[in-house]
C-alpha cells in the first residue's frame, strides 16, 4: 500500500535525511521524499497500520531534523 | 514569502546592521578590549544563529555529529573563541552565520518559487462542482460527487469531473488537456473530460467517473508525483554527499592536528592558531548543500518545463534516459498516421457506388472498428439501425449482416473465401473491404489511413535532436510500410507484425544497443512495448487510463514533434545539472585547497559556498524555460498532405491491408 503525505522541510539535505529515516522505520517498505513538491510517499509493508507507522516515521524524522513536519 | 521566511529576513537584517555597527568600535577601545567586543558580537551572533546552535546541540546529543548545523556551529564557535583568545576578530564568525542563513533562505525561496510555477500549471484543478438539488444549484466538493450525478457547468467554469453531456450545447476550451487551441463543440451525448473550460453555453453533465479517476486528477497526480522516481544522478549525489562531509571533516581534524604537531616536533613554532583557523574554514566549506539542492531542483525544473509544453514525464530517471537515447521506435497507426481511415476509391460491379457504400456501412454500422467508422462517415447520412438484422462480427475477417433483409458481407479476402465467393486481387497500399450482396460479389471499397501532417517534421526534428536511428513497426503489408517510412524518412520499417511480434522486435532492437530506446505508441494495444522500452511515450491518450498507466511519458496533444521536443528538454536539463555538479565541485575543491594552503579566510569560504549555491540554483531554474514549440504554420499542413495525395493517388500514405492481424489488432478500436 502506498500513501502520500504532505511534509514541511526547508533544505534539500534535510529532505534526504528524512527519507533515510522513514526508510529505516519498521513497517515501511519504501519511502521517497519529493523535496520540491514537499511530499513524502510511503509504501507500507503488508499488514502494517499506516497510522501507527507514520507516527513512528514522524518521530524518527524529528530525530534527524528537528525542523520538519509531516501532515498526518 | 512565508511568515517563517520573513522572520529569517528580519534576523539577517538585524544581525547585519549590528555587526556593521559594532565593527566600527575600535579594537583597542581602552580597558574593555577583546572580552567586551566578544560580548558585543555575541548579540548578533545569537540573533542569527540561535536556531542552528540549538539544532547542533540536539544533533550532538543524539549522536549525529556530522550534520551541517553541527559543522556550522563548531566553525563559528571556534572562530569566536579564536577571536577572544587571539585575533580579536569576531565579525568573521557572525558573517559566516549570516551568509549561511542567507543561503538557506535563498534556497527555501527558490524552491518555493519553482513550486509556484508548477502550481500555475495546476490551476486546472477545479475547486467545486454544482449539483442541482430540489431545483437549487448547490456547491459540492468534486470529491463527493457520485458517479451518475448530473452536474451543471456554466460558461467560464471548468468541468470538474469526466462525464457525458445530457443537456445544453457549448464549445469547450480543451487546451489544458490537449494543447489544442481551437475550441471543441459539444452536444448532448458527447463525452467531455474534466479540465476543459466551458466557453459559451450552460451544460448539464452526467458524471461517468469519480473525481479521483477523472482526467484532471490523473494529470495532476502525474505531475505532482513525477519526481518520486529518482534519476541515477540524484542517487549518485546522495551517495556522494554521504561521503563528502565526513571526508572534509576528517581533513579538517588532520589540518588542525598534524601540521602543528609536526611543527612542534620539528622544534619550530607550531602556529596552532593558524592551523585551527584553516581547519575551521574547511568546516565552513564542508556543507554539501549547493550540490544537494541544485540537482533535484534541476530535474524538477526540467519536469516542470516539459509539463508546460504538455509533455508529462513520470520521473527524473526518464529525463536521463531521454537525454541519452539514440533510437526511437514508432508504432505506425495512430502515432505517425491519424489512425482515422478515409474511403479513397470504390469499384462496384453493377450497383451504384453510393449504394455499395451504404450497404457496407449499414452492415458495419455497429462495429467500432476504425474502418467501419470510415465507411459510415463516407456514407454521410445516419443509418437507420433497424434496417440491419442478424449482424455478426467475424473477428479478423469482417462482418455479415442482413440489410433490409438482404444478406450483406463486408470484409477482407478471407471473408470472401469463407463465403465461397470469387474476388479480384486488388493491388492497393491500404485496406480493401470486399462487399458481397445477396450472396454475390458486389465490389470493393479501398480505405486508407493518412499520415499526420507533423510526422515528417517530427522525424527530421528527431535527427536534429541527436537521434541516430528510427524504426517503424506495423501490422501492415510491406508496400504500405515502405511507403510510409519512405515518405517520413524513417530508417527501418518492419511490416506484418502481430502485436506480440512488435514486442519481440523491440526487444531485438534493444538487445543490439547500449543506449536507451524510446518507444512511441498510442497506448491502444502496444502497452507491453511501452512498458518494455526504456522510455514509453504515448500521444493524445489523455482519457485512456491504460495508456497513461503503461507509459513513462504522456504527450497531451497529438503532435509527434513533441517527441523531439521532450528529448531536447531532457538534454538541456541534463546539461544544466552536469554544469551544476562540475561547477559546484570545482569551486568546493578549489576553496578547500586554497584554505588548506592558507590563502583564503573564512569570509571567502562562506561567500564562495553560498555564492556557488545561488549560482547553481539560478542555473537550475533555466531548465524551466524552454522555447515553446511553434504551431505548425497552416501553409505547411496541406503541403505534406497534398504532396502525398497528388504524386501517387492510388498509394495514399498510411494505407492498411485488411489481414487478420490488422483487423484484430493493429488499428484496434481507437475511441475518438
Amino acid at each position: 500500500m502506498k500513501k502520500n503525505y504532505k511534509i514541511e522541510v526547508d533544505c534539500a539535505n534535510c529532505a534526504l535525511k528524512m527519507e533515510e529515516a522513514a526508510k529505516k522505520t519498521q513497517g515501511v517498505a519504501d519511502a521517497s521524499v519529493n523535496f520540491v513538491m514537499q511530499k513524502m510517499s510511503v509504501t507500507f509493508e503488508d499488514g502494517a497500520d499506516p497510522g501507527a507507522v507514520m507516527k513512528q516515521v514522524l518521530k524518527n524524522c524529528k530525530k534527524v531534523e528537528s525542523d520538519c513536519d509531516i501532515e498526518l | 514569502m512565508k511568515q517563517k521566511h520573513r522572520r529569517m529576513l528580519y534576523r539577517i537584517i538585524a544581525a547585519s546592521v549590528l555587526t556593521v555597527l559594532f565593527a566600527l568600535v575600535p579594537a583597542e577601545s581602552g580597558a574593555y578590549g577583546k572580552p567586551f567586543k566578544f560580548l558585543l558580537f555575541l548579540v548578533p551572533y545569537l540573533i542569527i544563529g540561535y536556531d542552528i546552535l540549538i539544532k547542533a546541540f540536539k544533533g550532538i546529543v543524539r549522536g549525529r555529529a556530522l550534520d551541517e548545523n553541527v559543522l556550522m556551529a563548531i566553525a563559528t564557535i571556534g572562530a569566536m573563541i579564536l577571536g577572544a583568545v587571539h585575533t580579536g576578530d569576531f565579525e568573521e564568525a557572525v558573517a559566516v552565520m549570516i551568509f549561511y542563513q542567507i543561503g538557506e533562505l535563498f534556497q527555501a525561496l527558490a524552491v518555493e518559487r519553482s513550486r509556484t510555477s508548477i502550481s500555475k500549471l495546476m490551476e486546472i484543478r477545479p475547486d467545486c462542482a454544482w449539483v442541482e438539488k430540489d431545483g437549487v444549484l448547490e456547491e459540492v466538493d468534486p470529491d463527493e460527487v457520485e458517479i451518475g450525478t448530473v452536474i451543471t457547468v456554466r460558461p467560464g467554469e471548468r468541468i470538474p469531473i469526466d462525464g457525458i453531456v445530457t443537456g445544453g450545447s457549448s464549445s469547450l476550451n480543451t487546451s489544458a488537456l490537449t494543447g489544442e487551441s481551437i475550441p471543441r463543440d459539444v452536444f448532448p451525448g458527447d463525452e467531455v473530460l474534466s479540465g476543459s473550460v466551458n466557453l459559451s453555453g450552460v451544460l448539464k453533465i452526467r458524471t461517468t467517473k469519480e473525481f479521483g479517476e477523472s482526467a484532471v486528477s490523473k494529470i495532476l497526480d502525474l505531475v505532482e508525483n513525477a519526481s518520486s522516481r529518482k534519476a541515477k544522478t540524484e542517487a549518485f549525489i546522495t551517495r556522494f554527499a554521504r561521503y563528502y562531509t565526513p571526508f572534509v571533516v576528517a581533513c579538517a581534524v588532520m589540518l588542525a592536528c598534524v601540521p602543528p604537531l609536526a611543527g612542534y616536533f620539528a622544534g619550530g613554532d607550531p602556529e596552532l592558531h593558524e592551523w585551527i583557523y584553516r581547519a575551521l574554514t574547511f568546516l565552513v566549506i564542508s556543507c554539501p548543500c549547493a550540490l544537494v539542492i541544485s540537482i533535484p531542483l534541476g530535474f524538477f525544473a526540467g519536469l516542470g518545463g516539459a509539463s508546460r509544453e504538455g509533455i508529462l514525464i513520470k520521473g527524473s530517471n526518464f529525463i536521463e534516459f531521454l537525454a541519452s537515447a539514440e533510437t526511437v521506435v514508432f508504432d505506425k497507426t495512430g502515432t505517425l498516421t491519424q489512425g482515422v481511415f478515409e474511403v479513397s476509391e470504390v469499384s462496384s460491379c453493377g450497383l451504384p457506388q453510393e449504394k455499395l457504400i451504404e450497404l457496407a456501412a449499414a452492415a458495419e454500422s455497429s462495429s467500432p472498428h476504425p474502418i467501419a467508422v470510415s465507411l459510415v462517415r463516407a456514407h454521410g447520412a445516419d443509418i437507420d439501425r433497424s434496417r440491419v438484422t442478424d449482424s455478426e462480427d467475424i473477428p479478423g475477417k469482417g462482418v455479415v449482416a442482413k440489410v433490409d433483409g438482404i444478406p450483406v458481407a463486408a470484409g477482407n479476402g478471407k471473408l470472401m473465401e469463407q463465403l465461397g465467393l470469387e474476388y479480384p486481387e486488388v493491388s492497393w497500399h491500404g485496406s480493401v473491404v470486399h462487399v458481397a450482396v445477396g450472396g454475390k460479389y458486389a465490389g470493393n471499397i479501398r480505405v486508407s489511413d493518412t499520415i499526420k501532417p507533423e510526422s515528417r517534421r517530427s522525424v527530421e526534428d528527431l535527427k536534429d535532436a541527436g537521434i541516430k536511428k528510427t524504426y517503424m513497426l506495423t501490422g501492415d503489408s510491406e508496400p504500405t510500410a515502405e511507403h510510409v517510412s519512405g515518405q517520413l524518412g524513417i530508417d527501418h520499417a518492419y511490416s506484418r507484425l502481430l502485436p506480440e511480434d512488435k514486442l519481440a522486435r523491440l526487444e531485438d532492437i534493444m538487445e543490439e544497443l547500449d543506449s536507451p530506446v524510446i518507444f512511441v505508441g498510442d497506448g491502444i494495444n502496444d502497452a507491453p512495448s511501452l512498458v518494455r522500452a526504456d522510455v514509453g511515450i504515448t500521444m493524445g491518450a489523455i482519457g485512456s487510463d491504460a495508456a497513461i498507466e503503461a507509459s513513462d511519458v504522456v504527450i497531451m496533444d497529438d503532435d509527434p514533434r513533441r517527441i523531439a521536443e521532450s528529448i531536447k528538454i531532457s538534454r538541456k536539463t541534463m546539461r544544466i545539472i552536469r554544469e551544476n555538479i562540475v561547477f559546484t565541485l570545482a569551486v568546493k575543491f578549489l576553496f578547500l585547497g586554497l584554505s588548506a594552503a592558507g590563502y583564503v579566510d573564512m569570509w571567502f569560504a562562506i561567500i564562495a559556498d553560498v555564492g556557488v549555491m545561488i549560482a547553481a540554483v539560478l542555473n537550475s531554474s533555466r531548465a524551466l524555460r524552454f522555447r515553446p514549440l511553434e504551431k505548425l504554420k497552416t501553409d505547411e499542413k496541406p503541403a505534406a498532405r497534398t504532396e502525398s495525395e497528388t504524386e501517387e493517388t492510388p498509394g495514399l500514405p498510411g494505407a492498411q491491408i485488411v489481414s487478420s492481424s490488422v483487423r484484430s489488432s493493429d488499428s484496434g478500436t481507437r475511441s475518438r
